[in-house]
């Protein structure tokens, strides 16, 4: 291929023809990554307040242990936190969410939409569309690091055992002291796990292994179902990627409060 | 009548500038008709490649008020006439005159595409027979107008002038087509990976958002291609199972 056929002059950061408000896009998606960012840190390094009555955290569930000096509350699955483990690395807390905030971590940073939307927002690669970029280099996914969002689809298979412990933490949500109830943490925790799902269950690389790796589908019916499945997910993945990763913060958060006791937890039935 | 004032750059291959023109504003007028007008009535030379009108030969490409998009279906009463609109040529191509690009890169791409190669026919006449659900994916990347707005659009041709390692959002489209095919038996995906750098893309869809046909570019084809490159170069566990059902 003729490489100098093609010479084009190179346009300065930010530099655009555009009259419309290009950056707004990039500006709210970096806020509201920010906040979920900062939010879900400094929740993961509480290491307390992540349950209450039926209701657990999201971002502590799994609970493999329970936190360093914390009552056992009865949902964690083996105990209290052991001896051998450390509570602290150099000055950081290491909390039950420490040990697991990695999957769904790693599953929403090496996601498609993610990808996209971060680095537009945070990497300004490009700022918006047609619209110029700082840096004159770019490797893109080719090399070291981050061809490694490749392994995507390991972390799908991480995430997907999530949504079912998740799942089984909605239906826990409904046993009671006194029996089975809903309460508005139930709805908030169901919420939650129908959003996850929405999202996980719209995965791309879930789109390929269903079905899309193959040319022919109609002699597999299951593939097929499937993949028409995903894919009517998949063209809401944004949405679902928004809506979940909002309510995750709002479901710790209102487990939270209500261990706190700034709010009430009000009983449906 | 009210009147609108239009920024076309002027210039052949080297520099340019941009120049105001006025053109009368009508009701159902797009921006194809202004510059029309223009030719007409201030600028006989003025060069502009356009065809059908219609949206449907992909000739008229620009880049109106910043953003890619074909002449000829951007109405004017879509856009802000109380400031100057510009209309530039594509910039991730070179200039050759006023708004016409020289997009001739393109074609020396899809050459290097694998073409179609069909399994043999295995109906009794010498032909196929196909499930239309099986074509059904790939009948959306049919109604591509090769525009090049797409190519235009993305950031690794425009701004980091990667056309000699990456094909772009089109190509990527056309190789999914082919590779997507029921009937095709060519595989695509050692070059996706390597002379096609689909790596490159970093699925900001901005090819997607300029599609005037609403090809789903990034979601449909560039996406799916990428998990086929990871199937065969980056995923172990499916290195493994595939070494397993070879024994």
């Amino acid at each position: 291929m003729a490489s100098n056929l093609v010479q084009i002059t190179r346009r300065g950061f930010g530099e655009t023809m555009r009259r419309d408000g290009w950056w707004i896009q990039s500006a709210l998606t970096f806020l509201g990554f920010s906040a979920f960012i900062v939010y879900s840190t400094w929740a993961a390094f509480q290491g307390a307040h992540y349950s209450f009555g039926p209701y657990l955290s999201p971002m502590y569930s799994p609970l493999i242990w329970e936190a360093a000096g914390q009552q056992l509350s009865g949902h964690a699955w083996l105990g209290s936190w052991p001896s051998w483990l450390p509570t602290y690395l150099l000055v950081q807390p290491i909390t039950p969410a420490i040990l697991i905030l990695w999957a769904p971590g790693g599953f929403r940073f090496t996601c498609y939409y993610y990808r996209g939307a971060y680095y537009k927002a945070f990497w300004a690669d490009p700022p918006a569309c047609a619209v110029g970029e700082s840096r004159s280099g770019y490797r893109g996914e080719r090399k070291f690091p981050l061809v490694l969002q490749n392994i995507h689809r390991y972390f799908l298979y991480v995430a997907i055992v999530f949504i079912g412990i998740l799942a089984y933490d909605a239906i826990a949500a409904t046993q009671f002291k006194d029996g089975f109830g809903i309460g508005v943490g139930t709805i908030v925790l169901t919420v939650n796990v129908i959003l996850l799902g929405s999202y996980t269950f719209g995965c791309h690389s879930l789109r390929h292994l269903v079905g899309g790796g193959c040319d022919v589908m109609s002699d597999k019916p299951v593939r097929q179902g499937l993949w028409n499945w995903v894919s009517k997910l998949n063209r809401n993945h944004m949405l679902f990627a928004w809506m979940s990763l909002f309510w995750v913060g709002f479901s710790d958060f209102y487990v939270r409060m209500c261990s706190m006791g700034v709010f009430t937890d009000y009983r449906i039935f | 009548m009210a009147k609108a004032t239009f920024s076309i750059r002027r210039g052949g291959r080297d520099g340019g500038e941009m120049v105001d023109y006025q053109a009368e504003v009508s009701e159902g007028m797009v921006v194809l008709d202004a510059v029309h007008q223009i030719q007409a009535e201030s600028a006989p030379d003025l060069a502009c490649r356009w065809n059908c009108k219609a949206g449907k030969c992909g000739s008229c490409s620009a880049e109106i008020n910043g953003m890619p998009k074909l002449m000829c279906m951007t109405r004017l009463d879509t856009i802000d006439l109380s400031q100057t609109v510009t209309i530039e040529p594509m910039r991730a191509f070179p200039p050759i005159k006023d708004l016409i690009s020289d997009v001739s890169w393109n074609y020396e791409v899809k050459k290097r595409i694998k073409k179609f190669n069909p399994r043999k026919p295995d109906a009794e006449d010498g032909t196929w027979r196909m499930q239309q659900s099986d074509i059904d994916r790939v009948q959306e990347f049919r109604k591509c107008i090769e525009c090049y707005l797409c190519q235009d659009v993305c950031h690794v041709l425009r701004d980091h002038n990667k056309h000699e390692e990456f094909i772009g959002p089109r190509f990527l489209v056309y190789t999914a087509a082919l590779e997507m095919h029921p009937l095709d038996t060519e595989n695509r995906t050692e070059d996706l990976k390597d002379m096609f750098g689909i790596g490159y893309c970093n699925i900001t869809k901005c090819c997607t958002k300029v599609c005037p046909e609403h090809i789903t570019i990034t979601d449909n084809a560039i996406i799916p291609l990428k998990e086929r490159v990871v199937d065969e170069h980056y995923d172990p566990l499916k290195k493994l199972v595939k070494l397993f059902r070879k024994k």
